[in-house]
């Protein structure tokens, strides 16, 4: 049910850096109502529009407690961070309880932050991010959570706030859409790697080079940007 | 934009008259010089002008002329474009094209002819506007699904506006797309008559979320229904199935069209119900559409810099997925010009919902501006591609012999123009 930016294109992602190092893996989509297995590598959680974030809220409160217990990585988009805090305000003005495993709340923002995004990643090991937002929600990190990463340019996740995205324990949230993993290769391999154990090959990646290049050009304000 | 209508001009009707005809003038003033500077056609900055001068302007120029919206996300400009072939039947027929799909364009539309009889194409979030200052003879809702997120908000947004429209505003008639849920609840409370039409949907992931419970949507074969709160499917006055449409249980036409793909079907499927509602009959009707070769460019046939092309607009998931069916019919190699301006949507995430790993064994060829997220997507289908620099560059590339060219909204545009016209359709 949420999946509506394209962020199927996440899960797409994942699958395919494995198979091409030859390493198999099983994708289990994870319909509304559905428990949410334990003992799985990775879960990703994406975006969507009000009404189907709603419906979810109630079955992660419910779902996800045990399934961070047994030591599974969360990664969450847009939506999916907005479910993990402890509540959501809709466009429509009703606020909605999270899963509340994620020490972030978000408010309805009055104007829509959408637009490219350059941050520097909280994770030193990871190059810069670039990514889409285009979120109605305002969200602020609590003590428990830390960011991210921090907005060089571009909407943040409060207006604010100069930051991106929570990291909590074993969650890695974010507002990145791209896909964010198709993206930021580097960030794919590192969920990857943290959710399997494995140490990563090095892909070619001579597609995603050439839009990070583009992507992550400096900013000429006297030029109209594609 | 408030408009200069103040009362202090136009408390006396002569001057409000005077006053609006000077507001035309200076508007088809402005479309002129916007042409002559080489902008365009003129039409949205006539439109702009016009109803920033004048707000009234659109209901005044709508009064007394047989008006007929269609909107939907995908086929507006070819049903729209279909209505009007079969409706010149009776006579000359007024409609706009894409461009002009926004209140302005439909504004300036309106102001550059007389004609009684008017098709316009709306925008879905135009659409409530539209319908409060037109007061149309007929609305025709094609389908709904997931475009341009970042400019223009969520279906269920269209959803709700579109209800309240049709709940508050009198139209005609209306004609629906029975086998789109997310249209059967805009029209819910809609006091009009109704005729629903079982024309075909093919993408349904935007629709599976009832709009009026929340529950799940559940399809099967042509019928759908709501898991919970018993929203279904209502009993249709026409099916289409292929290329066959039954009316009523009757006759069974042929849409017999020189236009290609599945979804030409039920956008004439479509526009046949709605031809036979302002009294075109549909033998009639589908003899005029049969001469509908392309429609704003799209299907066109001709070349580009001596290269033999088909030109293709696809422009979301919904639209991109039909025209992959399409390209499987054929083994020609295929360009496609992506770009991701304001227009199109900025944010090119949309393509991870589109199976392009159907394209595996095509020749292959990305360009536009937004080619290298392109080329990253088809990396992940597996699909061996090329990036080229512009679409002349593309095509020098594939040297002789027929392609097809894929391009996005503004992308598409562009490639219009470069067009050589040499016939249209299959």
């Amino acid at each position: 049910m949420l999946g509506t930016y394209g962020d199927g294109g996440n899960v797409h992602v994942l699958h395919h850096r494995l198979s091409w190092r030859g390493i198999p893996s099983e994708v289990v989509p994870i319909p509304l109502g559905t428990a949410v297995p334990t003992g799985i590598d990775l879960l990703v959680l994406g975006g969507g529009e009000d009404d189907a974030q709603s419906k979810v809220a109630a079955d992660l409160a419910r779902y996800l407690p045990p399934v961070l217990a047994s030591g599974t990585v969360v990664f969450a988009v847009c939506a999916g961070l907005q479910l993990l805090g402890h509540s959501f305000e809709t466009a429509a003005g009703s606020t909605v309880a999270g899963a509340g495993v994620l020490d972030v709340t978000t408010t309805a923002g009055h104007r829509r932050a959408i637009g490219e995004v350059v941050a520097v990643p909280a994770d030193p090991e990871l190059p810069l991010l670039t990514g889409f937002v285009n979120h109605g929600g305002m969200t602020l990190l609590g003590d428990a959570a830390r960011p991210f990463a921090r907005v060089r340019r571009g909407p943040t996740n409060h207006p604010l706030s100069r930051v991106d995205g929570a990291l909590q324990g074993s969650i890695v949230a974010t507002y990145l859409h791209g896909p964010v993993l198709a993206r930021n290769p580097a960030l794919a391999d590192h969920l990857l790697e943290r959710s399997t154990g494995l140490q990563l090959e090095p892909l070619p990646d001579l597609e995603v080079a050439r839009l990070r290049r583009e992507r992550l050009a400096p900013h000429r304000w006297w030029a109209r940007r594609p | 934009m408030r408009g200069v209508d103040a009362a202090r001009v136009n408390r006396n009707p002569a001057s409000r008259a005077a006053w609006q005809a000077l507001a035309g003038w200076l508007a088809r003033a402005a479309g002129w010089a916007s042409r002559l500077a080489g902008r365009g056609s003129g039409l949205t900055i006539t439109g702009r002008v016009l109803t920033m001068l004048s707000p009234q302007s659109v209901s005044r120029l709508a009064e007394g002329r047989r008006i007929v919206l269609v909107t939907g996300t995908n086929g507006k400009s070819t049903t729209a474009r279909l209505i009007a072939a079969a409706w010149a039947a009776q006579g000359p027929v007024t409609a706009n094209g894409d461009g002009a799909n926004l209140m302005g364009g439909i504004a300036s539309t309106l102001l550059q002819s007389s004609h009684e009889r008017v098709v316009l194409e709306v925008d879905e979030v135009a659409l409530p506007a539209v319908i409060e200052r037109t007061r149309p003879e007929l609305v025709v809702l094609l389908n709904l699904a997931r475009d341009q997120l970042d400019r223009v908000g969520e279906v269920s947004s269209h959803v709700r506006g579109w209800q309240a429209v049709l709940r508050r505003t009198a139209v005609g008639e209306l004609v629906v797309n029975a086998d789109d849920p997310l249209l059967v609840s805009a029209v819910q409370g809609a006091a009009t008559k109704v005729t629903w039409v079982g024309a075909g949907l093919t993408w349904r992931e935007d629709a599976r979320g009832c709009r009026r419970c929340g529950q799940h949507i559940t399809f099967e074969d042509h019928d759908w229904w709501c898991e919970s709160c018993g929203l279904r499917r209502p009993p249709v006055q026409a099916v289409r199935s292929e290329d066959k449409l039954c009316i009523e249980g009757g006759p069974t036409f042929e849409l017999d069209l020189d236009l290609p793909g599945d979804w030409n079907r039920a956008n004439a499927a479509m526009a046949v119900l709605a031809a036979r509602t302002v009294g075109v009959d549909p033998v009639t009707a589908l003899q005029k559409m049969r001469e509908v070769h392309d429609v704003n460019g799209r299907y066109a046939q001709g070349s580009i810099d001596g290269h033999q092309v088909r030109l293709l607009l696809a422009k979301n998931p919904a639209s991109t997925g039909s025209i992959l069916d399409l390209l499987e019919q054929s083994s020609d190699p295929v360009v496609f010009v992506f770009n991701a301006g304001a227009a199109d949507g900025r944010d090119p995430s949309w393509l991870w919902d589109v199976p392009f790993e159907r394209l595996a064994g095509r020749r292959v060829v990305v360009t536009g501006l937004r080619a290298a997220d392109l080329s990253v997507r088809l990396r992940y289908a597996e699909v061996e591609h090329e990036v080229a620099d512009d679409l002349p560059g593309a095509l020098r590339g594939l040297g002789a012999g027929r392609c097809d060219v894929v391009a996005n909204y503004t992308a598409f545009a562009t490639t219009k123009r470069q067009l050589q016209h040499t016939g249209g359709g299959r």
